[in-house]
């Protein structure tokens, strides 16, 4: 059994299905973080059989968690104090998206301006549906779940 | 700052008092024929337009106003390489609003973004044109009295025309609104217009290939050009582009009040022998475009603190 140390304060990402933690380590823009980040693959899970963990010692404040709601709502996030689970987040959809997902419209304005951001909102929590801020194209790409 | 993107971003309120200031010019032309002056309205044309580029200058010149700008990207630094948002902020500099036509959806949303003046998306790409939908909004407003109770036939390229597309959105506001829509297989309405809008909203529609059966029916028939360079390959084109073609003999099924309209250019979708028949109101449409496009441009001056609109029914200013 690997064993990889407690974390004072931070997130611990939970039932992250097994093989998705690196693609999510990005998403989240973990690398530009100044802090440990243990990434467990491949984990044993009664529940997944197997699953990825992902640990982050961090200020609670310094990770936008939204877009963990777009990737997959089943992901646990543990929010940890002082060596302790303090609260278990409920992850929701986020409203809009930034920089994660790329609009395919080649006649959208994204596809030639200059350092644009790619924006994403959500248009229908129910079905679950994003279009492109600008062209309202609907994001159709893979998901994680 | 208020921008005009797309017709959804009038609330229908806001919507009347636009179509009643359209209506006011229309009527008391030299009332409002010096209230811009001094002002400048750039239009910044990315790509080839006549009707629209030309209808705005003609708004801001009936109201007194300067217009500058470009007809082409040849002729503007973005054949130099400069961004959209680049070329607003220098923009800013020169004129009191402007309105963009750019060949990339949801350009205009980005000019919007960096803009100091108002903008008006005069198009972008397949995506918006809201002044058009202003413009066909004014025409059965003016022409019927009323934007509720229709039951409006859209005939043609359903499937890329955008002018349809937003019409449908603008009028499924109003209550007693239902449409038939008349096209080829190929070029019916797009389904998630349908499931997402339509069904959603439970406004009535009908499905059809027969212009005829429907004709007796409607009290608009909205027609729509098959436009050529929506298409990949010309062999589908040609197939398309005469599927229906409106004339003197379709004519006798519809009501003596309904409107035949269309956004222009026509090309073989609507017979000339219809020109002088008091149903066909196309260019009537145009002109209408002309009053929507002035009320607009004080609408968002005013807004923008750049002109002061004459209290209604007062003295001009």
């Amino acid at each position: 059994m690997l064993n990889i140390s407690g974390i004072q304060e931070g997130f611990v990402l939970d039932h992250i299905k097994a093989g998705m933690s690196l693609d999510i380590y990005h998403d989240l823009h973990l690398d530009k973080l100044d802090c440990t980040v243990a990434i467990i693959k491949n984990a044993r899970s009664q529940k997944m059989g197997k699953k990825d963990i992902i640990k982050v010692e961090c200020s609670v404040d310094a990770l936008d968690l939204d877009i963990l709601g777009f990737i997959d709502h089943n992901i646990t996030v543990n929010v940890i104090k002082n060596d302790r689970i303090v609260e278990k987040k409920k992850l929701e959809l986020p409203k809009t998206i930034r920089n994660v997902i790329r609009c395919t419209n080649p006649r959208c304005i994204t596809s030639i301006e200059q350092e644009l951001e790619q924006v994403f909102v959500l248009t229908n929590p129910a079905k679950e549906v994003y279009r492109c801020k600008y062209c309202e194209t609907r994001y159709k790409g893979k998901k994680f779940n | 700052m208020r921008h005009l993107m797309s017709p959804l971003d009038l609330s229908v309120e806001e919507l009347q008092d636009l179509l009643n200031l359209a209506q006011a010019i229309e009527k008391d032309p030299e009332r409002y024929a010096h209230i811009c002056a001094g002002k400048k309205l750039a239009t910044l044309f990315y790509e080839p337009s006549t009707r629209t580029r030309l209808s705005f200058e003609a708004a801001m010149l009936n109201l007194g106003g300067n217009i500058l700008g470009f007809s082409s990207a040849d002729s503007s630094s973005a054949a130099k390489g400069e961004s959209v948002s680049d070329t607003i902020r220098v923009i800013s500099c020169y004129a009191d609003i402007c309105a963009i036509r750019h060949p990339k959806e949801g350009a205009a949303i980005v000019a919007s973004q960096k803009a100091r003046i108002p903008v008006i998306n005069a198009g972008d790409g397949g995506h918006q044109h809201p002044t058009q939908t202003l413009t066909d909004l004014l025409t059965i407003y003016s022409l019927k009295g009323r934007l509720g109770h229709l039951k409006i036939g859209l005939c043609g390229d359903l499937k890329f025309g955008r002018t349809v597309h937003s019409l449908i959105h603008a009028l499924i506001r109003y209550p007693g609104i239902s449409f038939v829509m008349i096209s080829p297989e190929e070029l019916k309405i797009p389904s998630n217009l349908k499931e997402d809008v339509l069904n959603e909203r439970a406004i009535p529609y009908l499905e059809t290939d027969r212009l005829e059966e429907v004709m007796p029916d409607l009290d608009i028939l909205y027609m729509t050009r098959v436009q050529k360079e929506r298409f990949f390959n010309e062999e589908d084109y040609l197939r398309m582009k005469d599927f229906y073609i409106l004339d003197k003999k379709k004519m006798e099924l519809a009501r003596e009040d309904m409107l035949v309209m269309h956004p222009l250019p026509r090309v073989n979708e609507i017979s000339v022998e219809l020109d002088d028949d008091p149903r066909a109101v196309y260019f009537q449409q145009a002109q209408y475009g002309v009053f929507v496009r002035e009320a607009l441009i004080l609408t968002l001056l005013a807004d923008a603190g750049k002109i002061t609109l004459p209290e209604k029914g007062g003295a001009s200013c």
